[in-house]
């Protein structure tokens, strides 16, 4: 059943050179997520979760071990290559939403299907029933600038959920908003997840890693543990 | 698709720091305003000389003799000595070369003087461009009769007391009644108008048309060349491949009729369209090498600008650039957003250019009598030269961006 695996990394390390120093930020890491898993990445400053997560979203490759995405090995993969993995199989969604400021919600959403090549009034019609699905219907024309914190955040959803992807991966959603907003972002997520999406969450708050069905500890460069709905796996 | 989608972005980025953007460009601006106003005063002093000038002058497969060169630059005081002691030209020269000269060709003698022409009624008009000259003259200088006839061979033969007017000389004596068959009265001669010449226009500003025209033996010839002798002896050549063998033997037919030894130097002057040109040439040869360099660095100097602008603009949007490329941007796709952005923004800059160019040229089309219409092949020089700039100029920031790290990008504050 490899399909189901949308995750699989096998002894998965990651070295920096900083200085004169060689940084080990990740010290071999197996991870498996199979599809429709809820899962959340937590751990200490240093613990190696950004480095983790910047290479589940291929934005980084590893300096050994093997990363699995969708059946598909993408350690070993070009740049382009991963531009392309990127647009195609993982919904980025960040702490600063990184929205364009003087682009409207729709064309926001628009963005990763322009560089999928989609034709315009394709790329319309899907960004507008992105935008309805995170509930911003009404503000399809409005610039961030005109959004509240909250819609921002949706915005930046509806732009990760365009492409269909194999993982939602977000970075510390809720890092910039009040804890009402975050508490109906992460409704959002759930909703989301009950619908079958993938989602992978990095976070330091434990409240915000309690929405996710599993949560891995990371701690100097490998997993410390790795809890499914409060029973210890590993 | 990404083409059209930068294009807009630059837009909307000009749009959103209008100030900024146009001092981004000045340099393209100026680069192209003046390339546009300099070529369009260059090519239309070009059609000025070649059309109306040399023309105008010396006429079309023409060789004027005359005592010293009609086009004088720099002469000097003793030179002036040397021509006003040359022997004058005669009817006689003028029939000694139209009986020697081997190749087939026109001569006609030419006088010129000014003064005032009367009507029977008393209308007076002055400065008048007033000229004698042999039936021949009208077909060597294009001249067209519109109403009326030219005097013939004969009647110059014999000197009749005909005169042809130019358009404006017969608007201004005789308005809208028809002059054909009317006296007009020159220096005290009485002459009969037998045809009105087309409008020629002005040259230097100067109307052409204030003219009157006798025959070369007429009465007037006591005003333009009072001693029996002539200004200039015209020869026309049928054939242009003829010219050179034609300035040969006029040249050797004076000599022997001046009876100049081989050392002495030629005592009359030989003037064509193509010495003029040849000045004209030169002057222009010049000024089509002097302003490249200067519209080149005006444009180096713009596309520094526009380079620093852009690289200060991938360095202020390292974060969308990181989350384009988070998002699917390849390499390439932001290399062509900062390209375009580029060459959108110089190409803007070209435009301005354009405009101020077209507006400076019609200036001087206006205050000077230089024809200065802007042709359609620079406006597009222009363009293309102006994106151009833009594209070389973004071709460094675009590398920077397409190079950056997503990972760091991303989290550049």
């Amino acid at each position: 059943m490899i399909a189901q695996q949308v995750i699989r990394t096998v002894g998965l390390t990651k070295e920096y050179v900083l200085g004169s120093e060689i940084v080990r930020a990740l010290r071999g890491v197996d991870l498996l997520v199979e599809r429709n898993e809820y899962v959340a990445i937590m751990g200490p400053s240093g613990s190696g979760k950004s480095t983790l997560m910047n290479l589940i979203g291929c934005l980084d490759t590893p300096t050994s071990g093997e990363y699995w995405l969708n059946g598909k090995l993408v350690s070993e993969l070009s740049d382009d290559e991963l531009a392309r993995i990127r647009n195609k199989e993982i919904g980025f969604v960040f702490q600063t939403f990184n929205l364009l400021p003087r682009a409207t919600a729709l064309h926001n959403v628009e963005l990763p299907l322009i560089y999928a090549g989609v034709p315009a009034k394709e790329r319309r019609e899907r960004a507008a029933h992105a935008l309805e699905r995170v509930g911003l219907a009404q503000r399809m024309d409005h610039k961030p600038s005109e959004l509240s914190g909250g819609q921002r955040q949706r915005v930046a959803i509806a732009r990760a959920l365009i492409n269909n992807p194999a993982i939602l991966l977000a970075d510390e959603p809720t890092g910039n908003l009040d804890s009402k907003t975050s508490e109906e972002i992460m409704e959002l997520f759930g909703e989301l997840h009950a619908d079958g999406q993938t989602i992978i969450l990095v976070t330091h708050e434990n409240d915000i890693a309690a929405h996710a069905h599993r949560v891995v500890t990371l701690r100097d460069g490998l997993i410390e543990s790795d809890v499914v709905r409060g029973a210890a796996v590993v | 698709m990404l083409f059209t989608e930068g294009i807009k972005l630059a837009l909307q980025q000009i749009r959103a720091q209008k100030l900024k953007s146009f001092f981004a460009v000045i340099g393209v601006v100026i680069g192209v305003m003046f390339l546009m106003t300099v070529v369009t005063v260059i090519e239309g002093m070009n059609r000025y000389m070649e059309e109306d000038f040399a023309r105008t002058i010396y006429g079309l497969n023409t060789i004027t003799l005359s005592r010293w060169p009609e086009v004088q630059i720099n002469t000097s005081a003793e030179q002036w000595r040397e021509w006003v002691r040359r022997p004058r030209l005669t009817f006689e020269d003028a029939d000694a070369i139209r009986e020697q000269l081997d190749v087939p060709a026109l001569v006609a003698v030419e006088s010129g003087g000014g003064g005032r022409v009367a009507a029977e009624d008393g209308t007076e008009i002055e400065n008048v461009w007033l000229t004698t000259a042999s039936a021949d003259y009208f077909r060597i200088r294009e001249l067209k009769i519109a109403r009326g006839r030219a005097f013939t061979a004969p009647e110059d033969r014999i000197g009749a007391p005909v005169v042809i007017l130019g358009h404006e000389a017969a608007q201004k004596l005789f308005g809208d009644r028809d002059p054909l068959g009317r006296i007009v009265k020159i220096a005290g001669h009485r002459f009969r108008v037998i045809g009105v010449l087309e409008k020629q226009g002005t040259l230097f500003g100067m109307s052409l048309d204030n003219r009157a025209i006798a025959p070369s033996r007429s009465m007037l010839a006591r005003v333009t060349a009072p001693h029996g002798v002539v200004d200039d002896i015209l020869i026309r050549v049928h054939d242009p491949k003829d010219m050179q063998r034609a300035l040969m033997e006029v040249e050797a037919i004076m000599r022997v009729r001046h009876r100049l030894r081989p050392d002495q130097p030629n005592d009359f002057a030989l003037d064509t369209a193509d010495d003029s040109m040849a000045f004209w040439t030169r002057i222009s040869r010049i000024l089509y090498l002097a302003f490249p360099t200067l519209v080149g660095i005006a444009l180096v100097v713009g596309g520094m600008v526009i380079m620093n602008i852009m690289l200060v603009s991938v360095m202020e949007r390292t974060r969308e650039i990181g989350m384009r490329k988070a998002i699917g941007a390849r390499r390439r796709d932001i290399i062509v957003q900062v390209l375009v952005e580029s060459a959108t923004l110089s190409g803007f800059g070209a435009l301005i250019g354009i405009g101020i160019g077209i507006a400076l040229a019609k200036i001087v089309d206006a205050v000077s009598p230089l024809p200065a219409s802007v042709s359609p092949v620079w406006i597009v020089v222009s363009i293309v030269l102006g994106a151009g700039v833009g594209i070389v100029a973004g071709l460094y920031p675009a590398s920077r961006a397409a190079k950056l790290d997503p990972v760091v990008a991303l989290r550049y504050e």
